[in-house]
């Protein structure tokens, strides 16, 4: 690392680096150069067409008095922690057991991964559709012999967040089953061995053992989930187009409508430059602990 | 047996000349619902006739749906042939950025300016004296529709107005009716505002907080009564649990809800159900206290094209869509009102007839969609919908955010 002073360094693997250029490219401009387009014209006055008259922080104090943009932080929260957390907690659950070698695991796995394949709409309508009071899981309660069942989350405001949740934790633990499995397959069979000649019980053995081998799994995990959180748009819209009322609105739609149906660019680009640093603030000192620390080990 | 291959290869051939003078045009629009679409397969059924392609892109949804989806296609260089917009402020800035087909050439050839009535329909596609749009149907929000079935049921007598609608609720909660039935999008939510203010408020409340943008009119007593009136009626809405306009409407028709608030496209429902205006449904505009009717309406704009062939087969539907026959066939199967008073309506029920009869007196208002933006409208809609869910909010809270949308609108 010492002589990365000299100028041949430049040049070697020169087809490499001809052959990332496209790329590099493609994230300077649109990555890079559209994220700052976009922050400039938040603080512009744009509506249907962006324009370039400055209005400052305008926009910004707007968005942070609308008690629609407030509800969808909140929203974004419950959703953002509980799924962190449930499909973490689930997903290693039932990866864990499907390691105990029983029987049938590959059929267990396909039907545990398959939500996977469907996409937010789907999932969203299937959900729309099972939480109904009239023809859903109340009904069916209902039917047998539970006259005073009530299961109506998505016609709640109080609880229709977690009517959400629900269809996101059925699509998503699968995959995060399937990554927390090839985890624990690649630990190796000797230190289960140690730990059962010492007679370390088996909770303990994964608490203390297993979990903190598999750090890399569980961050490759936590972005998958992160990024997941942050961008749910499409599940909401198609399970409950935001309602009742605007109790399940999201950041993202609240961008989307914004910058489309009520044609006021500007106050869509403030929303959008919000989610960003709020990526950001959870993005950058993750980062800077990750990087440093595998310097340090190295 | 040959004569006949001779005459058909005959007709193929000049067949084909004639079709290259044909032209395709898509034509983007959100009227899917029953009698929404009916009433657009009049539009190709016209145009196909002169000898065109009409291309239905219907965008299922709403306006809130389909006008992203249009506008986006405009903005990103891949415009259709024609669409449907609410003229006014939504298209504003999509003609000032020259995006749209100017057709004051064959207005004045065909003096519009004359035979449009209400003329301030064609003021909503004026931009700088020049004329962008063509409207086709005057839409009205402020109508109360009720089910006779429902209140037979009931007990009770059809009501005449709002406070007889109101007296009325607790008998249809007895018969297990609910009273008012309420579509859960935002739009509706406003819609039913809206009409309130004109009904509970009065006209000149309506004037000055939507024409005028008063905000002190938002904050006056007066408009306290109609939040007041507003939040008594979320609670008449109780139980209904449908997202789309015409479900509710449906609701409606079958008698599971007493009435709607509705604009008069909702007849177009009633019609496709085999109800008649006057037996099976009564509709009473601005809801039955002040009978006025809000000229709102759609429009169809013509989006810029460099093939010389396209902008003819552009104005040719222009002409066609404000032409006497078409106008007749459309609106009545849509339920809306035509845009020109020289036009034979004697098919027309006794709903279109109410309508007519207000829109002869005289008794018009400026539609929202037409007088405010996007912008305003979202942030109203946001409001009356959040409102309406959620029964937390008292109607002096909403009255307050309301007074404060209004201050900043444009």
């Amino acid at each position: 690392m010492a002589q990365t002073g000299r100028p041949t360094q430049l040049f070697r693997n020169m087809s490499a680096k001809i052959a990332a250029i496209p790329m590099v490219l493609t994230a300077l401009v649109v990555f890079v150069g559209a994220t700052l387009w976009t922050v400039y014209h938040s603080f512009t006055k744009s509506k249907l067409l962006p324009n370039s008259k400055l209005v400052g922080l305008d926009q910004y104090e707007r968005l942070w008095s609308q008690n629609r943009w407030l509800i969808s932080i909140e929203n974004l929260a419950i959703y953002g922690i509980c799924s962190m957390i449930f499909s973490l907690v689930i997903g290693f659950l039932l990866a864990a057991m499907l390691d105990q070698k029983i029987r049938f695991e590959n059929t267990f796995r396909s039907i545990f991964l398959y939500p996977f394949a469907l996409s937010f709409i789907v999932t969203g309508l299937v959900w729309q559709w099972i939480l109904n009071p009239e023809f859903g899981i109340q009904k069916i309660i209902r039917s047998l012999g539970f006259e005073e069942f009530v299961f109506d989350p998505l016609y709640n405001p109080d609880i229709v967040i977690y009517g959400v949740l629900i269809a996101g934790l059925w699509q998503g633990t699968g995959l995060i089953m399937c990554l927390m499995l090839a985890g624990l397959r690649g630990i190796d069979e000797d230190i289960w061995k140690a730990a059962r000649v010492d007679g370390i019980p088996m909770w303990k053995t994964y608490v203390f053992i297993i979990i903190p081998m598999m750090r890399a799994v569980f961050i490759t995990t936590l972005v998958i989930i992160a990024s997941g959180i942050v961008k749910v748009y499409d599940l909401v819209v198609a399970q409950t187009s935001g309602g009742p009322g605007i109790a399940s609105e999201v950041p993202a739609k609240y961008v989307y409508d914004y910058m489309f149906k009520n044609q006021n660019l500007g106050q869509g680009f403030a929303a959008s430059t919000m989610m960003l640093l709020s990526v950001l603030v959870i993005v950058i000192p993750w980062a800077y602990l990750e990087f440093k620390g595998e310097r340090s080990r190295g | 047996m040959k004569l006949k291959t001779l005459a058909a290869a005959l007709m193929l051939t000049a067949g084909i000349p004639l079709a290259a003078q044909a032209t395709d045009l898509e034509v983007t629009h959100w009227w899917t619902s029953g009698g929404e679409a009916a009433a657009v397969a009049e539009f190709a059924k016209a145009f196909n006739d002169g000898g065109d392609k009409w291309v239905d892109g219907a965008i299922a949804g709403s306006g809130g749906v389909a006008r992203p989806i249009i506008i986006s296609r405009i903005i990103g260089g891949d415009p259709m042939g024609a669409t449907q917009l609410n003229h006014g402020r939504q298209a504003e800035e999509l003609v000032e950025a020259g995006l749209m087909l100017d057709l004051t050439e064959i207005a004045e050839a065909e003096g519009w300016r004359d035979l449009v009535n209400p003329v301030r329909l064609l003021d909503g596609c004026t931009v700088d004296g020049k004329i962008y749009c063509v409207p086709v149907n005057i839409h009205s929000p402020q109508w109360l529709w009720l089910s006779h079935e429902a209140y037979e049921k009931a007990g009770v007598a059809v009501p005449a107005n709002w406070d007889e609608f109101v007296a009325s609720a607790p008998k249809l909660r007895e018969a297990g009716i609910v009273p008012l039935a309420m579509g859960q999008q935002s739009w509706q939510t406003q819609l039913a505002f809206d009409t309130m203010m004109v009904a509970v408020g009065g006209i000149d409340l309506y004037k000055s907080i939507l024409s005028d943008k008063d905000a002190k009119a938002a904050a006056s007593a007066e408009a306290t009564a109609v939040f007041e009136a507003y939040a008594a009626a979320r609670s008449l809405s109780e139980g209904s649990n449908v997202q789309d306009w015409n479900q509710a409407t449906n609701m409606v028709i079958t008698a599971k809800a007493g009435g709607q608030i509705m604009g008069d496209w909702a007849q177009g429902e009633f019609q496709v159900a085999n109800q008649v205006a006057g037996e099976d449904y009564t509709c009473l505009p601005g809801l039955g206290v002040n009978e006025v009717i809000a000229t709102g309406g759609d429009a169809f704009y013509f989006p810029k094209n460099d093939d010389p062939e396209i902008t003819a087969a552009q104005k040719r539907m222009a002409s066609q869509m404000i032409s006497k026959e078409v106008q007749v066939a459309f609106n009545l199967k849509k339920g809306s009102l035509p845009i020109r008073g020289d036009v034979d309506l004697t098919a027309a029920n006794d709903c279109m007839k109410k309508g007519l009869k207000i829109l002869a007196d005289g008794n018009i208002l400026p539609d929202g969609v037409n007088v405010q933006s996007a912008d305003t409208q979202g942030q109203i809609q946001d409001l009356m919908v959040e409102f309406w869910n959620s029964t937390d909010i008292t109607a002096a809270d909403a009255q307050k955010r309301y007074v404060a949308i209004i201050e900043d609108a444009d």
